[in-house]
Formats: structure tokens, C-alpha cells, sequence
């Protein structure tokens, strides 16, 4: 199966968006040749500004830039959501303007870099601010979907991509708030974003072995949340599961978890990081470290069923 | 304009803060009064902005960057006719056009939303970088405090200012010299602040009287400098107006009660 980093079809997804939309510019604080924005900086020189290493001075600025009639993709470390809050949160958010944060490398699988900057809280402090979309695209196909569909939305959206390379799956129908059904099944429910999409589909595949007959949802979009499907899903299987390559607190689990009460469901259970930090490592070994492995979740949804 | 009007349009504005700071019981009287004369040659005298053209994309920008002084912005927004002075009444209260702090998406006339310092002046850096890449003609100005210089982002965004060579950008520095805590130098002192927007490669215009509305339009009426962004230096009196409140640091955010206010409105008259 083809494999394909979501970085890099930000990216290449920058660059089909800079040919149909003159409007659209990229900030980055010298980090082009990792979130991929060197790609738009060789196709569109003049539409590409650099900041330096000094985010929050680019996020103020593509606030600013934003004014003017263009739309402003800012691209960064995920880890770096962060840092720049108050500039998200007062200069953007607040005011509403029409500024895109495409944020890479984020959660474990960023890997050797280590905890500082592997981010697992990007989701839960992007997700409680109003005005703002959340986005996080599962694979390739789904990033080129949500960097066009950020470029329609008239107000900020924040587009979380990993760093490693993940398979790249059909193109899924993309409708923004619209969660996609992977599998349909009866015993259980696993509910996932972003790059866990392919351990879950592992997991499903365990679990379907074992005589399990697990249904399969992925959001792209954690925010507005596709609260109808979660319903309905949790309300026919009972027996909830939330996988996320995030901090347990905040994320999918969370935007999940109040939708639950009064819908006659069993068990719920959250996985993804646990309240710890990231550190060094191979990201297939993180991935098993933090039980984010498509045998581990099965095992961990097994144990609680 | 002439200079008698506007030095009228100013006391007139002084008046106001007076008006809504005491009111609401709450506000920033001292930093307001002490930036309100360039607020007033910006507006009535120096930008291409009007209630009429608020939606001309090609007007002139001002961002509040030290967004505390709102009511100095709001008098002069007042004063210009964006709106009428019984929103005063609403100055800092529920469902008021007129926040806390400058909100573009309420108040008529405002570019920029402000109060978390160090932002503005970034915001306008790049406004001024979006005017230069769509051929917009507008000039954007913002007004920065001392104690908001202390903010890292501030330089942040002198550095991009200048290195993107934005001569479409004025930076004006109301130099009061007080803060909450203190004077500039008791909480961390800024040391040649001159000498710093030299070094960050502004084009810097000194003005030793930054409440002298003459010396305030000679140094606003300055051609641009080429490919340089313009630093101007207002060395200002905080609380410029009511003697009981110039050079007072106490006033940074505390309103006049009733009877201080009917004493600073009677010192504000003509």
C-alpha cells in the first residue's frame, strides 16, 4: 500500500490550492522543509513569507495579512500551538479573522525529537476555542480534502498533520463536520481520527478474528463534531471506544464522552496517551510504548468487554 | 485641520475618558489621557479614514496596540462621528459596542481587536505586509506602549516589520514612563528604548513633547522613509490634563469618582 506522510500533502495540497487561489499566501517560521510549505515557496516565492523562528510574531501576522483580502495558511510545529495560544486564541479566534494554522509533527509518532516536541494537547486547546474548525485528516487523501475545505470556511481552522509516513487510503466522500464510517458491526464501536485510522483498521481486523464484530467510525473533523453519527453509533453498539494519538483529557474521547449519557451505552473507554509525556524513540516503538498498536487496542478494547 | 480645532477635538476627547471612565467606575484613565493628542491627529488630521469610508479597503489602518487606552480610541471614534456619545453609558457594560478593550467585531470604526499587549503592533505588521503585497496604497499606524515594549513579541515584530522593509507602517510609542507597578524603570526598565528601534531598523523621529499637537503632526506629517518601517517617539505626561492625575502611576486603571471627575471635566473645559 502506498505510504504517504499527511505533512507532505499539506504541502503538495498548499500548492494545487496556491494555483486555483491567488488570495491564498503561506507563513512559516523556518520550518518550510519539515511542515512542507517549500513546495508553495518554490511554486509562489512572492506568496510566501517567512517569519523566522518566531511564531507568534507569524500567527499576529497572518492576522493582519488576513485583513487585507488573503488568506493566510500558517504552518508550524504542532507543538507550537502551545506557544503561540494567545496569539491564536485573542488575535485570530477573538476577532475572527480568516487565518489557517496547518500544525505538523504533531503527537508520538513525530518520534526521535522527544517529548518537548511531540504534542498531545494541540486538539483539547484548539478545540475550546470558538469560532474555531478543527481538523485532523487521517490520511493524504483526507489532508488535500481539508486544506480545500479550509480555504471556503470564512474564519480560522486548524489542520493537525503527522510528520511519519502512513498509508494513503481511497479517497472517502468529505463533507466538513461529517464523520465517515469505515466499517459497520454490532459488538462494539471504535471511534478515531488522524493517523490512528490504520492501527484501528488493524485492530477491527484482531477483533473480527477473535469474533468480534467491530464498527469502525473516523472524524475528520473534531470540530464542529459529527455529534449525530457518534450518537447513533454508540446508541446500536453500546460498548464505546475512543482511540486518538492524543492526551486522553481534551481530545476525540472527550468531544466524545457527553454525547454518551442517556443512550443506554455500557462500557466507554478511552485510548490514547495517558496524561504523560512523549519521549525519544522509533515511532513504531512509541507507538507500542504507548499501547497505540493495532493488537494492543484490540487487546485493550478485549479486556474491557 | 487647524491647529486650534484639533487641540479643541483633543480636550474634547479628554473629556470623554473623563466621562466613561467615571461612569463605569472602571477604565484606564492615565494611559488614555497620555496618547489622546496623536489619537486625534491621526484621525482628524492625518489618515484617510471617516464614518463613510469604513469599509474602503483602501483606507488607512489603526490598530490600538496598547488597547487599555480604549478610551481614548473610543472618544476619538466618538468625536469623528462613528458613533454617538450615549454609548458612553455602555463603556464596560453588557451588550456595549464599547468593551473593556477594543473589539472589531462590536465597535464601529476599530481595525483591530486589542488588549493582549505586544499583539497589535504584530497585527499591523501585517496588515502593512498584506497592503504591500495586494498594492494597496493605505498606511497603517499603531500605537505602542512603554510597558508593552517589555512584551518579546514586540520585537518580534520590529524585526519582520523591518525586514519585509514596510515604509507603509508607523509605530508610535507613547512614552509615558509609568506602568502598573511602578515606573518603566522600577519594573524593568527599558534602557535606551531610542537606541533599540535604531538597532531594529526603524526610521526614528524623536518628538520631546508627544502632547504638543503641533510637534505631534510635524513628526505624523513626515514623508516616509524608503524601505524603512517609521518609529516615532512620543515622550508623553500619563494622565496629560487633570493635574491630579499627570504623572500620577495610581491612575494607570483606576476611574474618577464623581467629584474627581466634575474637577477633571471643569480643568478639560473649552
Amino acid at each position: 500500500m502506498e505510504k504517504k506522510a499527511v505533512r507532505v500533502a499539506y504541502g503538495e495540497a498548499l500548492v494545487k490550492l496556491g494555483e486555483k487561489n491567488d488570495k491564498v499566501v503561506v507563513l512559516d517560521a523556518d520550518l518550510a522543509s519539515a511542515t512542507m510549505t517549500n513546495a508553495f515557496k518554490k511554486a509562489f516565492p512572492d506568496r510566501f513569507f517567512d517569519c523566522g523562528i518566531a511564531e507568534a510574531n507569524m500567527v499576529d501576522m497572518a492576522a493582519g495579512i488576513s485583513t487585507m483580502g488573503l488568506i493566510p495558511f500558517c504552518s508550524t510545529f504542532a507543538v507550537f500551538a502551545g506557544r503561540n495560544y494567545d496569539q491564536i486564541r485573542n488575535g485570530v479566534c477573538y476577532p475572527k479573522f480568516n487565518v489557517k494554522f496547518g500544525f505538523s509533527h504533531a503527537g508520538i509518532t513525530l518520534g526521535e525529537d522527544g517529548g518537548s516536541h511531540q504534542a498531545i494537547e494541540d486538539l483539547a486547546l484548539m478545540r475550546v476555542l470558538p469560532n474555531m474548525t478543527v481538523f485532523v485528516p487521517s490520511d493524504a487523501n483526507e489532508c488535500y480534502q481539508c486544506v480545500e475545505a479550509a480555504a471556503e470556511i470564512d474564519g480560522p481552522v486548524y489542520i493537525r498533520t503527522a510528520r511519519l509516513a502512513t498509508p494513503v487510503y481511497d479517497p472517502r466522500p468529505f463533507t466538513v463536520g461529517k464523520g465517515n464510517v469505515i466499517r459497520d458491526g454490532k459488538d462494539c464501536v471504535i471511534f478515531t481520527c488522524g493517523i490512528m485510522l490504520e492501527h484501528t483498521l488493524n485492530a477491527v481486523e484482531v477483533l473480527a478474528q477473535k469474533g468480534i464484530d467491530a464498527a469502525l467510525v473516523s472524524f475528520h473533523t473534531l470540530k464542529p463534531f459529527d455529534e449525530q453519527l457518534a450518537i447513533e453509533f454508540a446508541a446500536k453498539c453500546k460498548k464505546v471506544f475512543t482511540v486518538e494519538e492524543h492526551s486522553i483529557i481534551g481530545g476525540l474521547g472527550d468531544t466524545v464522552a457527553p454525547l454518551l449519557f442517556g443512550k443506554g451505552v455500557e462500557t466507554f473507554k478511552k485510548i490514547g496517551i495517558n496524561d504523560v509525556f512523549g519521549q525519544s524513540g522509533k515511532p513504531a516503538d512509541l507507538l507500542v510504548e504507548y499501547g497505540l498498536t493495532g493488537p494492543q487496542i484490540a487487546d485493550n478494547i478485549i479486556s474491557s468487554l | 485641520m487647524d491647529l486650534q480645532t484639533l487641540q479643541s477635538k483633543a480636550r474634547a476627547v479628554r473629556r470623554d475618558i473623563i466621562t466613561m471612565t467615571s461612569k463605569a467606575g472602571a477604565g484606564h484613565p492615565g494611559g488614555s489621557l497620555s496618547c489622546t493628542d496623536a489619537l486625534v491627529a491621526l484621525y482628524f488630521d492625518v489618515m484617510n479614514v471617516s464614518p463613510e469610508n469604513e469599509k474602503d479597503p483602501n483606507r488607512d489602518r489603526f490598530v490600538l496596540s496598547k488597547g487599555h487606552a480604549a478610551p481614548a480610541l473610543y472618544g476619538t471614534l466618538c468625536e469623528r462621528g462613528y458613533f454617538g456619545p450615549e454609548e458612553f453609558d455602555k463603556f464596560r457594560q453588557l451588550h456595549g459596542i464599547l468593551q473593556g478593550h477594543p473589539d472589531i467585531k462590536k465597535c464601529p470604526g476599530v481595525d483591530a481587536s486589542t488588549g493582549s499587549l505586544g499583539q497589535g503592533i504584530s497585527i499591523a505588521v501585517g496588515m502593512a505586509l498584506g497592503a504591500k503585497h495586494t498594492g494597496n496604497p493605505c498606511h497603517v499606524y499603531t500605537v505602542i506602549g512603554d510597558g508593552e515594549s517589555q512584551e518579546g513579541l514586540v520585537w518580534e515584530a520590529s524585526m519582520a516589520a523591518a525586514h519585509y522593509k514596510l515604509d507603509n507602517l508607523t509605530v508610535i510609542l507613547d512614552h509615558n514612563g509609568l506602568q502598573i507597578d511602578g515606573s518603566n524603570d522600577e519594573v524593568m526598565s527599558l534602557g535606551d528604548i531610542k537606541a533599540k528601534a535604531l538597532a531594529f531598523g526603524y526610521d526614528v523621529i524623536e518628538v520631546a513633547d508627544g502632547n504638543d499637537m503641533q510637534q505631534v503632526l510635524d513628526a505624523l506629517h513626515t514623508p516616509p522613509c524608503p524601505g524603512k518601517p517609521r518609529y516615532i517617539l512620543l515622550q508623553t505626561l500619563k494622565g496629560k490634563g487633570v493635574s491630579f492625575m499627570e504623572g500620577q502611576v495610581g491612575w494607570h486603571g483606576k476611574a474618577p469618582n464623581a467629584e474627581q471627575a466634575a474637577e477633571a471635566l471643569k480643568e478639560l473645559e473649552g
